[in-house]
């Protein structure tokens, strides 16, 4: 296959952010009470990531190494902006309804994740692709998820309604309906043992670390988190000796 | 005062920035899995809360507004926070020992948190002032701690359930955050 089909194959089926790396989680269960608000988040990610996996790239050699997290946060933080101001003067609607979780895309650990892991490393016309490749699979995901939530919550597909209002479930589309959503479709990938960041045995994520694979950022946010933990929980006990 | 009390009521139980507003999910699923870890990073949590939102505040109605710069808003807060996680990292190592040993530790982590950066941007847009942007922080942080240790206590039990296959790691914990969520929709009448 031509490498840049590749990465966009790659982002969208073997890689998903969403349901395979698990990323991302904020806006994922956040702006998916409808799959209309899913897809216009989904497209504002994907313009963000599109164009600082180009930049970042470009950028490469020029950066120092010590300095490239505040340098990675400067490019992703002026591009969300551009977006932020664009989607105020041309989607107002859009706008006022994901409110917040715009300007929230900088902290989103897809964007950073994939600078950190692909572009960094790679030829700029590369890691475009593989930021069009991540952003359409980030797209897809939220769309498929705010489909199950307004088909159950609001008895609408697309907003157009097909199930009677008696028949709806409306804590589907409230806060509690995207922790049950996203549970559901993580235990059925569990069952058919597709490839999950939570699924991926202790044993294979120690031979993996032993291998050197997951130095620096993997652009798995939430194998940093357990990793972390480990770590708090060893530097405490190492504080409690020291103050006996 | 009352609306201080407000506000600070409103954004640690009615809108709980984890279960409703789902900001800092990441240490929400990552660190809950013993009580004292949890409570150890949620205390942290309040400490830089407080001190970014008060510190956005003076910056936004001071700096930005000043100079006409508000839309840098998103750019200049996400650099503050960074820079202040450091800066109050430095500072507790070399000057409070003790309180380093405590939150030391967490500190790092809590750069990555979307909470702080929302915090501050919700202040912002409700045009919240000095005092109020504090009180809004220390309510939304100590939001996050109820919720962290809650989280935490549950999942200590839960580690000697028997839960079936598919549902073991992160299903089983999501479902627990949805039944959460729905026990702190029951706060919604409360102001």
């Amino acid at each position: 296959m031509n490498k840049y089909l590749e990465r966009i194959y790659n982002g969208i089926i073997k890689e998903n952010p969403t349901f395979v790396i698990m990323l991302g989680m904020c806006p994922t269960l956040a702006t998916t009470t409808s799959a209309i608000n899913g897809f216009g988040m989904g497209l504002a990610t994907t313009a963000v990531l599109v164009f600082s996996n180009l930049l970042i790239s470009a950028l490469r050699k020029i950066i120092p190494d010590k300095v490239r997290i505040p340098a990675y946060i400067v490019v992703i933080a002026s591009l969300v902006t551009i977006v932020q101001l664009l989607m105020q003067a041309y989607v107002q609607g859009l706008y006022n309804t994901l409110g917040i979780y715009i300007p929230l895309i900088v902290v989103n650990c897809i964007i950073m994740g994939r600078a950190e892991a692909y572009a960094a490393k790679h030829s700029p016309l590369l890691s475009m692709f593989d930021g069009i490749g991540m952003g359409l699979g980030f797209t897809l995901a939220l769309t498929v998820i705010g489909f199950c939530r307004e088909l159950i919550g609001s008895g609408s597909v697309f907003g157009y309604e097909i199930i009677p209002a008696d028949f709806h479930i409306s804590i589907f589309v409230m806060a509690p309906g995207a922790f049950f959503v996203l549970a559901a479709l993580t235990a059925l990938q569990n069952r058919f043992k597709a490839p999950s960041a939570t699924n991926v045995s202790k044993e294979e994520r120690e031979a993996r670390k032993r291998a050197g694979e997951k130095l620096g950022c993997d652009g798995n946010c939430q194998n940093c988190m357990l990793h972390a933990e480990e770590i708090a929980a060893q530097a405490a006990k190492k504080a409690e000796e020291v103050k006996r | 005062m009352k609306e201080l009390l407000l506000i600070a009521i409103g954004s640690a139980l009615v809108n709980n920035v984890v279960l409703s507003q789902f900001l800092g999910i990441c240490p929400f699923l990552g660190v809950s899995k013993q009580v004292k870890t949890a409570a150890g990073m949620g205390t942290a949590v309040i400490f830089v809360i407080v001190l970014a939102s008060a510190l956005a505040s003076l910056i936004y109605d001071h700096v930005l507004v000043a100079l006409g710069l508000e839309y840098l808003q998103t750019i200049v807060f996400i650099l503050v926070i960074a820079a202040l996680v450091q800066f109050v990292e430095m500072f507790l190592k070399r000057y409070m020992v003790p309180l380093y040993q405590a939150l030391g530790v967490y500190l790092p982590l809590i750069t990555t948190n979307c909470a702080v950066l929302g915090v501050a941007l919700t202040n912002v847009q409700k045009s919240y002032g000095f005092v109020e942007s504090v009180v809004n922080g220390a309510g939304v942080s100590i939001g996050f701690t109820i919720a962290i240790v809650l989280m935490a206590g549950i999942r200590e039990k839960i580690a000697y359930n028997d839960i079936p296959r598919s549902f073991q790691g992160s299903p089983i914990v999501l479902i627990t955050a949805g039944l959460m969520a729905i026990a702190f929709c029951g706060f919604s009448g409360l102001i």
